[in-house]
């Protein structure tokens, strides 16, 4: 007996047009349906479309093609029935909270007395009793976007869009707020029929959600859908629980070689060409991640989030530490584990200069672009080269936002390497040593 | 903060009189008082020249009330036109292609050089009326007041926050709401502050336009700048302190009245809370908010504020991209046709401006006020770094002891007000009685009062110095010279920019009346491009006066084009602190 489709989403595109006329795609064939009583989540790494999806579904901006149903209508505005949480809270400052409940009743044009009932209604259903009169900055942030959500339920929405809700509330907070959130969901209080949440948090999206779609990058687009049937409530060490996580660690870094290939695209495999996009990662978290996988009890292999709540990381910055020494060949990166390749493990062991060395042969040889600036340094006479001259070779494969974080990724790694040095003030590239 | 707010709304009860509203009322009656006293006359035909004016002290009084309500009333001019243009051009892409450069000119443009064409357009409008010459008044202060105003309110308009953008498009807030829900509110700190800084400046400009002769009309609307003009004529150095009295008070009123309270009532809008530092508070807000008078005359209006939300078209549109992500693509025809247009009417303008003044003004001496603009051009960038070298110092000094800049701040702001003018007497005879050269002694009366934006600036930024930076330099022992070089001056550096590019301009402005003082029958002339625009004042010519505006604006554009911006967003890269 399946439900009516609260929401329809078919083969949606969604591109930003560049400088040049050509297009980034940042969404790429996005089929979804939302069925009535479910809450399904949108799990992938930042730069993967998710929150750009869930913009397209809310109505605030247009897909470049397909389609977007709710109810059956098309969505060609933000449409009445539905509502959203967002990160940052996104509270008026300079309303109180039951000004910030009653705004968007105020303007559906909802009567000022029923307008204060329902708000009143809200505020106590999440719990804000007695903070009616009080102003955002005056509340923790849990209790901000406690009003968040009350402020997305007062309009009795049939689906709310939560885009990473709890990501900016202490572990503590966002814990109680789930929980809260949950039990008010399975006790029938809240007055919807679907959720949509957007989370790079697989703990997160494993203890909500019933349905999992993960997003890959370049471009954005669903590459599993993965079905939760743990019942509520869900505890974190069940056993069911561990090994669904797992699964979806390793699926979140399995390698995808069927990739089909566009011209305007980046390449796939990470620095296997100059229009690689690099993350940019710190030479610390570098270093201190061969460290701890090198040292016992991991003695060069570990299991990702056994290491990510060691750490206290989560995926969306995990996940390029590894890949960086994944592209740098100092690991290995497959099936949820990380493997240390015995140059890893010779790293770890090393002292500062010696580190220094041996990463500067594997950057120059491994990461296409460090290799191309240092060969380029090394035919001009000068031994200079302007910030230009690399950034727009960049920008034949990415936009000019991703050059720039490309740059200032392998400039940091350059420096670390002592492979060249970069002048910000004239923006130059040079073989100088900065030492002398 | 009590939580009875909400069942007490329902089903109120009559208003209590209580002291609170003993004051409120006491104040509502003043204001109407002295606004029926000032508004008195307007009408009146104009009076033969100067006679109305009296160095009488007991006149001040009613001089000062009408010249602060011009003030006020351009203020609340130039905030309507803020809330207009600066709308517009943020809001359309295609309004901001011309609007934004129009205000970035108009910035730019000495308006003191043009009040003689104001008020004869204002003049010929109502003949023989004050009401002319009144507008005339009120709209060179507009123009003192408008484009600064304008220009922070459309920054703030493109600075909000996505998410909140994108929170009041989700919840379906119609055009009017999110303009007054989120727009406005966010936008009104900054706006606040500038227009203090708009009142300020406007002081100059009262100065010049209350009492101005254009070739043979000589207009003296009574006020304190006609007050100041004519002692200046008799050289009465008694009516002179009484002028600056009346200032001071007029200054310490209206701050009272109107920007204590409004920044006390504007501090939540501010979007990041510094929670140390305590909130500002002023009596008369306190009175205000206390009084169920006003309360029970204030709720009707906002109800029928309310009421313009709901009639007002709801929303459901998508929302436009937010500026940091529009990118430059090939323009469509219309985008290409609109600019066409833009460049056909601006070329059409400029034609017709150099047609105008070839008309009065043979060829050749075109390059005078150009030659006179660069011994201009000289003396300001001199003057820029002597007040800097002195003010920079002094500003970091009172940045880093809050108690001192809380006393300083207020002088420095009265001081800003100060218009040039008054130091006339002291310049002149000191410069006759010592023999000095009026080239170079007249030449500080420029800065007299936009080196304070230095002063300001440099505090502001001070104080914002974090206090590990400060620990850190004290822990390394970094004294005397160093510190200055290393820690002070660039911290500092960023916000010196800004104080240092509003002081230039403002000097610009200021050479118009400071190249030329006269202390009674003595006239002392400075070369310069502000004493071209001001002879041709006095004659008449408007031929040359155009030109002289046309040529100054040009080097204040080009500076501010390859001198100032370029060093302002080399300060934002390098030294800002996060």
């Amino acid at each position: 007996m399946e439900n009516a489709a609260l929401l329809d989403v078919r083969a949606v595109h969604k591109g930003f047009a560049k400088a040049d006329g050509a297009e980034t795609v940042v969404l790429d064939g996005v089929d979804l349906t939302l069925k009535e009583g479910e809450i399904v989540g949108l799990l992938g790494r930042s730069g993967s479309g998710k929150s750009t999806l869930l913009r397209l579904i809310a109505g605030l901006s247009e897909p470049g093609g397909g389609s977007i149903r709710y109810m059956g209508r098309p969505v060609d505005g933000p449409p009445e029935g539905l509502a959203m949480v967002f990160q940052s809270f996104a509270l008026f400052p300079w309303l109180t909270v039951l000004e910030n409940v009653e705004i968007g009743l105020e303007a559906i044009g909802v009567p000022r007395d029923e307008r204060r009932r329902r708000s009143l209604e809200a505020i106590d259903l999440i719990g804000l009793d007695g903070f009616e009169s009080a102003y955002p900055r005056e509340l923790s942030g849990g209790m901000r976007q406690r009003v968040g959500f009350a402020r997305a339920l007062v309009v009795h929405p049939n689906i709310l869009l939560m885009d990473e809700p709890f990501s900016a509330l202490d572990v503590l907070t966002a814990e109680t707020l789930r929980t809260d959130f949950l039990d008010l969901w399975s006790e029938g209080q809240l007055p919807i029929k679907g959720v949509i949440l957007v989370t790079h948090n697989i703990e997160e999206a494993v203890l909500m959600c019933d349905r999992i779609l993960i997003f890959g990058s370049n471009p954005g687009r669903i590459l599993r859908e993965i079905r939760v049937d743990l019942p509520q409530p869900r505890a974190r060490l069940d056993p069911d629980f561990r090994a669904l996580v797992e699964s979806i660690y390793v699926e979140m870094t399995a390698r995808r070689p069927t990739e089909p290939a566009s011209a305007a695209r980046t390449e796939r495999f990470p620095g296997s060409g100059i229009g690689s996009v690099l993350p940019r990662v710190s030479t610390n978290l570098l270093s201190g991640l061969m460290e701890l996988v090198d040292a016992a009890p991991y003695n060069g292999e570990a299991d990702l989030p056994v290491i990510a709540s060691a750490l206290h990381l989560e995926v969306d910055d995990l996940f390029p530490v590894a890949e960086t020494l994944q592209m740098l060949r100092f690991a290995e990166f497959a099936g949820g584990d990380i493997k240390l390749s015995a140059e890893g493990r010779h790293f770890a062991k090393l002292d500062t200069d010696e580190r220094k060395g041996l990463f500067a042969k594997h950057l120059l040889t491994y990461v296409p672009l460090a290799g191309h600036i240092r060969r380029v340094l090394d035919e001009r006479h000068s031994q200079t080269a302007p910030w230009s001259r690399f950034a727009d070779e960049l920008e034949d494969y990415m936009s000019s936002d991703d050059a720039a974080r490309s740059l200032r990724a392998v400039i940091s790694w350059g420096r670390y390497a002592e492979a060249f040095a970069y002048d910000d003030d004239t923006m130059v590239f040079s073989l100088d040593n900065p030492g002398e | 903060m009590t939580l009875s707010i909400i069942p007490i709304a329902a089903h109120r009860r009559l208003p209590r009189l209580g002291v609170w509203d003993a004051v409120a009322v006491a104040l509502a009656v003043g204001l109407l008082a002295a606004l029926a006293a000032a508004s008195h006359g307007i009408a009146a035909p104009l009076p033969a020249s100067g006679a109305a004016i009296t160095l009488d002290p007991w006149a001040l009084p009613g001089y000062a009330l009408r010249t602060a309500l011009r003030m006020l009333v351009a203020l609340a001019l130039s905030l309507l036109f803020t809330l207009i243009y600066a709308t517009a051009a943020a809001k359309s892409r295609r309004a901001e292609i011309v609007l934004v450069p129009i205000l970035d000119v108009l910035q730019s443009v000495p308006i003191l050089g043009f009040i003689s064409v104001t008020v004869t357009f204002f003049l010929s409008l109502t003949p023989g009326r004050t009401l002319g010459a009144e507008f005339a008044a009120i709209f060179a202060i507009f123009t003192s007041q408008a484009w600064n105003m304008a220009f922070s309110f459309y920054q703030s308009l493109r600075t909000i926050p996505t998410e909140l953008t994108e929170a009041s498009y989700s919840l379906r807030l119609g055009p009017w709401m999110r303009f007054w829900k989120l727009e406005v509110p966010f936008a009104t700190p900054a706006l606040i502050w500038n227009m203090m800084m708009s009142m300020s400046g406007g002081w100059f400009f009262v100065v010049a336009s209350e009492a101005i002769s254009v070739g043979n009309t000589t207009i003296a609307l009574p006020g304190v700048g006609s007050y100041i003009g004519l002692a200046i004529e008799q050289r009465n150095l008694a009516a002179i302190g009484y002028a600056v009295l009346a200032m001071l008070v007029v200054i310490l009123v209206v701050d009272q009245l109107l920007f204590r309270p409004l920044i006390a009532w504007a501090d939540r809008f501010r979007f990041v809370q510094e929670t140390e530092a305590a909130p500002p508070d002023s009596w008369v807000l306190t009175t205000l908010r206390r009084s169920r008078l006003v309360e029970w005359l204030v709720t009707p209006v906002g109800r029928l504020w309310a009421w313009s939300y709901h009639a007002a078209p709801k929303g459901r549109e998508r929302m436009p991209l937010p500026p940091q992500q529009v990118v430059r693509r090939r323009l469509g025809a219309p985008d290409l046709a609109w600019r066409a247009a833009v460049l056909v009417g601006l070329t059409w303008v400029v034609w017709q401006i150099v047609r105008y003044v070839l008309s009065g003004v043979a060829p050749a001496e075109v390059l005078t006020p150009v030659i006179a603009g660069g011994l201009t051009l000289v003396r300001v960038m001199v003057l820029i770094a002597l007040a800097s070298l002195i003010w920079v110092p002094v500003g970091v000094w009172l940045g880093l002891r809050p108690k001192a800049a809380r006393i300083a701040q207020p002088i420095a702001q009265f001081l800003a007000a100060f218009p040039a003018n008054l130091l006339f007497p002291v310049a002149v005879s000191a410069i006759v009685a010592l023999r000095l050269d009026p080239d170079i002694w007249l030449s500080p009366l420029m800065v007299l009062g936009t080196q304070w934006y230095i002063l300001f600036n440099v505090i502001a930024g001070a104080s914002t110095l974090p206090t590990e930076l400060r620990d850190i330099g004290t822990s390394l022992h970094v004294r005397g010279w160093l510190w200055w070089r290393k820690v002070a001056l660039p911290a500092v550096f960023p916000f010196y920019m800004t104080g240092a590019l509003t002081a230039s301009g403002g000097s610009w402005n200021a050479a118009i009346v400071a190249e030329v003082a006269t202390w009674g029958d003595k006239t002392l002339r400075a070369h310069g491009l502000g004493a071209y625009i001001a002879d041709a004042t006095t004659a008449g010519d408007f031929h040359r006066i155009v030109l002289g505006i046309a040529v100054m604006s040009l080097y204040v554009l080009i500076l501010n084009r390859a001198f100032w911006r370029p060093l302002y967003l080399f300060a934002e890269r390098k030294f800002r602190l996060n």
